[in-house]
């Protein structure tokens, strides 16, 4: 096999596929979105909620590849505690890296484990892959800001995913 | 994993010497991809182009280029009768008359064509020629639902801008249509019939016959969707009897943006006008238009010539090699396709089972592993494959899937490339810890 494709499947994301941290939604969130990757099907509704300015929980459900189930579990463990001010950098820094076709890096200090989806910015066709969730993340997190106050019921927003 | 068994082709296949010499027409063919041999099983997706087909379209470039139908010059004329001919030749490929073709871009475009017919019929554009083509509620359209979106989206258009209801023929758990209740699907109500001859997914061949009977005896018209079996099996739309069909050139040999729409030679004289403007007209006022006859009157503006003459080039390649031969080639492919992944633990086949009438195409589930990462796997050992849901959602989820991983052969594929891509999926649930 190519040095690429073990890029592209690190260790760390075989094992965050399979792990799925943060499945599970609940019939109430702050913020949700559903987002649906037309060249596959795959699907993921993402709901965050707010404690003030700050990300208090994300949760989600999906189907989909290796990479885009491995990238909704690490956004999962990176997003609790954001303020949205990082949350927004974080998403633009993700989409910028996953766009870059090989020239850019996450930054490991803010991505920690994310950085095993460095590989994926090699492979064209699976970038969409792993912005799936961050799309979904990005787009609920309006949602909820929308709505206003934490802990108001969010409206459910659905789209397709553009990254 | 299990070989299957030694491949057995008819007399008429061709032969592995002739696949072997064929393959030198498709220099592509040469390459690598990611250190290994290209092995081309995607050609359902979109077909390799031999260079006589290059050639063609070449040549037509730096000799012969001018405006079609338009102009007094020579390479108006040139332009315009090789434009011509091909329409002839790519007719007698189908089974048909010269006059009977209207190019396009592809079948997606041809498609939408014939349906467009449909609406702009029921809100009276046309004339009384036309209500053979109009809706109303009440009426039924029938597709399946083995379709590709592209002849089934339309349908859902004419549905909606008509009030006609859209009904379809289901799958059944063998993965093929259940044709056993035609009988009460295709009724006095139905007024057309739009399927696809081959799945795009499943690879099965539908018995066309047997839809066009119960269409004639309700009356009802039929448009067969040809994509994938035109460039794979002998045909003959004339005998088949269908009233409307369409193509895509490049699933054939032939280069992206030609395809064409068949149609029966009343029909098209009865239809009104698609995309209208230049070369759709006999008389143009500032406030009415003639519109000219068939199959002019639908091909608005400028066509795409080269491309015309690349697809006649493709059509030459095929009947030269021949359709029975390549046909009974394919089948052999499909069918140690379809053995082959029945025998690898975890793999299913979507479709009709190893034995069953199919073309050289199998779609695979892959249990605990999405397609995606199935394609990415394969590519990595140079192996081309579609993943994803093919332009079919409802297929993939009839059998409870998002996607499938789909592999589809041609003239130029051989068995030992069919054998590569086996190995390469019986290592996948290994690869990704699924399984034991």
């Amino acid at each position: 096999m190519s040095n690429a494709l073990e890029d592209l499947y690190q260790t760390i994301i075989l094992e965050q596929a399979k792990a799925r941290t943060g499945e599970g939604i609940e019939e109430h969130s702050d913020g949700s979105s559903h987002q649906v990757n037309p060249t596959c099907g795959d699907e993921i509704t993402v709901q965050v909620d707010l404690d003030g300015d700050r990300v208090s929980a994300l949760r989600w459900e999906g189907d989909g590849c290796t990479i885009s189930m491995a990238s909704a579990s690490i956004l999962s463990e990176l997003a609790v505690g954001w303020d949205i001010d990082t949350a927004r950098d974080r998403i633009t820094t993700f989409r910028t890296v996953m766009r870059s076709r090989g020239a850019a890096e996450l930054p490991e200090e803010e991505f920690e484990d994310g950085i095993a989806l460095n590989g994926v910015s090699r492979f064209i066709m699976r970038v969409k892959c792993a912005m799936m969730s961050w799309v979904a993340f990005e787009d609920a997190l309006a949602q909820a800001l929308a709505t206003g106050a934490s802990h108001a019921t969010g409206t459910t927003s659905a789209g397709v995913s553009h990254c | 994993m299990t070989s299957p068994s030694v491949s057995k082709t008819s007399p008429e296949a061709l032969t592995l010497a002739e696949v072997t010499r064929i393959r030198e027409d498709f220099p592509i063919f040469g390459r690598q991809v990611n250190g290994h041999p290209l092995v081309y099983l995607d050609t359902a997706a979109t077909s390799q182009r031999p260079l006589a087909v290059l050639g063609a379209m070449r040549s037509f470039d730096l000799q012969h280029n001018g405006s079609v139908h338009r102009g007094a010059h020579t390479l108006a004329a040139e332009s315009t009768e090789l434009f011509e001919t091909v329409r002839a030749e790519v007719a007698a490929f189908l089974g048909a008359d010269a006059d009977e073709v209207v190019w396009t871009k592809n079948a997606t475009e041809g498609l939408n064509l014939i349906a467009s017919a449909f609406v702009n019929a029921s809100a009276g554009r046309g004339g009384p020629d036309a209500d053979i083509f109009a809706l109303h509620p009440g009426d039924e359209i029938l597709i399946t639902e083995s379709e590709h979106h592209s002849n089934l989206v339309p349908w859902q258009e004419v549905s909606a801008h008509t009030g006609a209801t859209l009904r379809w023929i289901p799958l059944g758990d063998d993965g093929e249509l259940r044709l056993d209740l035609l009988d009460d699907l295709l009724t006095e109500r139905t007024r057309v019939v739009a399927f696809a001859q081959v799945s795009n997914v499943l690879g099965g061949i539908v018995p066309v016959s047997r839809i066009v009977a119960r269409a004639r005896e309700v009356g009802a018209l039929t448009v067969l969707d040809v994509c994938q079996s035109a460039p794979h099996l002998p045909l003959d739309l004339h005998t088949l009897g269908v009233d409307f069909a369409a193509l895509s050139g490049h699933k054939m040999l032939g280069p992206t943006g030609v395809g064409c729409a068949y149609g029966r030679r009343e029909l098209w004289k009865a239809m009104p006008p698609f995309l209208t403007g230049g070369s759709t007209i006999t008389t143009v006022t500032m406030d009415h238009t003639d519109f000219i006859d068939p199959p002019e009157r639908f091909e608005a503006g400028t066509q795409m010539t080269e491309q015309v003459v690349g697809l006649g080039a493709a059509v030459r390649y095929l009947q030269q090699v021949g359709m029975p031969r390549i046909a009974a080639w394919e089948q052999m492919l499909g069918t140690r396709l379809a053995e082959g992944v029945t025998t690898i633990p975890g793999v299913r086949l979507l479709g009709p089972s190893a034995g069953r009438p199919r073309t050289g195409l199998v779609s695979v589930d892959v249990e605990g592993v999405h397609a995606h990462d199935v394609g990415q796997l394969l590519d990595a050992q140079g192996i081309a494959v579609r993943v994803g849901h093919h332009c079919a959602q409802p297929v993939h989820h009839r059998y409870g899937v998002t996607a499938s991983t789909r592999a589809s052969t041609y003239l130029y594929n051989t068995p030992s490339e069919v054998d590569a891509f086996l190995d390469a999926l019986s290592g996948v649930r290994h690869y990704f810890g699924v399984g034991a």
